[in-house]
């Protein structure tokens, strides 16, 4: 079924009748040709590419609970492609490419809307950084605007400039960032899979990986055995564990990530802004809410809920940015388990088991990474060779020494 | 969640500087192959439940402390100092 303006007139005229589940619900076959692990977005978008890509339809994404109940359906939804290093500067530019034309290609409401993200900065050096990386971000082919004092002051008039700890000297603009429907994303990948062939199988948890002379051979599922010679594990937080059934140990460490929400408010906040002095980021949702958060509780955890300490720094930091928010009532707040790499950046890569892929390492920024993620990982998994805007994300960069280190802090899991 | 420390007693986590697993006691000898260091630095057994973590008493003793806790439940069961057992093994 495609949905289209015309769709939704026609439905409404006939008590909504005609519509049909977005996808079905079918039962594990014995064999597939390749298996995801993982019904998330990156899990889904790999099986969309899959089939769409690469013509591979008899496939299947195991999913241990529902489609879509993960990180991509709990994140602070922004999209952006303002990276600096080679390795990550072009990977994120072909998502937000990807972003752009998502809709129409998945004949799905996503909700992606530009409005724009603003880096601010709070001292010459930091400007210095950023104009910088606005170079970078321009020399790949992306938006940059280095915003003044005023220039930051005439689309943000409400931002605290003078009296806060860390004066507003300006902002980095990045006019194609911005945010999305998170559910949307899973919801319209899943359908759109489903609709070339690919099997959603949803309660079917992988509690095992078979392994015969260092090729894969298959899983072993709550839903029983299933065979397959390409098995591709896309599980973020849990990516350790399922890792672990291959006898694999990797360099990730789970860590938790809080987020808030207030009630839903009229129009207020335009942009997404980033106030990283503070570890800090706000943007308003399209319902109203005001959807912020700030940085990792920063110790390994996998409990979905977050301390008091990083709550309250946080709403001391978003209240010395913007003292306007102050009698905002927030409505609910969540931990999401973040698969922390040592030097920040993910991996898509083949794994020492033949066969076997992996697609993990997003710390708490996986969501803009959505539609590449499942593209490269599609091609890695369909050409065996790593697409070429995704070509150092390996597994094996920490022991050679050929890091992604963004910030720039080194290789160590408690400085992301 | 809370930590006892052996020295101060019960502090509020703030005072903590959390480190990372307990990998980090388990220090390669040296002349180990690269594989060896990797493991040490970079790979992490990474549970749900159970594990054995390196906290820094930073705005307190100033000792490292090892933590026994649940990752799932946050739960912390028992906190050791870390510098007898380190230097039990480095003089053996």
């Amino acid at each position: 079924m495609r949905y289209s303006g015309f769709k939704v007139f026609t439905e409404g005229l006939f008590g909504n009748k005609g519509w049909r589940p977005a996808w079905r619900d079918p039962a594990p076959k014995a064999e597939y040709d390749a298996i995801i692990i993982g019904g998330g977005g990156h899990g889904l978008s790999t099986a969309y590419y899959l089939a769409k890509n690469h013509g591979l339809t008899n496939i299947a994404v195991l999913e241990k609970g529902y489609l879509g109940g993960g990180n991509i359906g709990r994140n602070t939804t922004i999209v952006r492609a303002n990276y600096f290093l080679p390795g990550n500067s072009e990977f994120y530019s072909h998502s937000l490419k990807l972003w752009e034309g998502l809709e129409a290609d998945l004949n799905y409401n996503v909700m992606h809307s530009q409005r724009g993200l603003i880096n601010l900065f709070h001292s010459d050096g930091q400007r210095d950084a950023f104009a910088r990386r606005g170079n970078a971000m321009v020399n790949q082919g992306d938006d940059a605007e280095l915003l003044d004092r005023d220039g930051v002051r005439a689309l943000l008039p409400y931002l605290d400039f003078e009296q806060t700890r860390f004066p507003i000297y300006g902002g980095l603009l990045h006019r194609r960032g911005g945010t999305a429907r998170h559910d949307a994303v899973a919801w319209g990948y899943a359908r759109g899979a489903d609709q070339r062939g690919v099997d959603l199988i949803q309660n079917c948890e992988v509690t095992g990986i078979d392994v015969e002379n260092g090729r894969v051979t298959g899983v072993q599922t709550t839903r029983g055995a299933i065979r397959a010679k390409k098995v591709g594990i896309v599980v973020a937080g849990r990516s350790s564990q399922v890792a672990a059934m291959a006898g694999l140990r990797l360099p990730i460490e789970s860590h938790i990530l809080q987020a808030f929400v207030t009630e839903g408010l009229k129009p207020v906040i335009d942009h997404v802004i980033s106030f990283g002095m503070g570890h800090f980021y706000i943007s308003q949702s399209d319902k109203g809410g005001l959807v912020f958060g700030g940085d990792l509780d920063f110790y390994a955890s996998y409990a979905a809920r977050g301390n008091l300490p990083m709550v309250e720094h946080v709403m001391e930091a978003g209240m010395t940015l913007m003292p306007m928010i102050g009698r905002a009532k927030v409505l609910r707040s969540w931990g999401g388990i973040m698969d922390m790499s040592p030097d920040g950046s993910p991996v898509i890569d083949r794994t020492p088991v033949d066969g076997l892929y992996i697609d993990c390492g997003w710390n708490y920024g996986g969501f803009k990474a959505v539609p590449a993620s499942g593209w490269c990982m599609a091609h890695l998994m369909a050409t065996g060779q790593p697409h070429e805007v995704a070509r150092r994300f390996t597994l094996n960069r920490f022991a050679t020494g050929h890091l992604l280190d963004e910030e720039g802090t080194g290789s160590q899991h408690n400085l992301h | 969640m809370r930590l006892t420390c052996p020295l101060c007693g019960e502090r509020d986590r703030r005072e903590f500087y959390y480190y990372g697993a307990d990998d980090y006691l388990r220090r390669p000898a040296e002349g180990a192959p690269a594989a060896a260091w990797d493991d040490y630095l970079h790979n992490r057994d990474n549970p749900a439940g159970e594990t054995r973590d390196l906290w820094y008493h930073e705005a307190g003793c100033g000792q490292w402390l090892a933590v026994m806790r649940n990752t799932v439940t946050h739960a912390v069961l028992a906190v050791d100092l870390v510098a007898p057992v380190a230097q039990k093994r480095g003089r053996k």
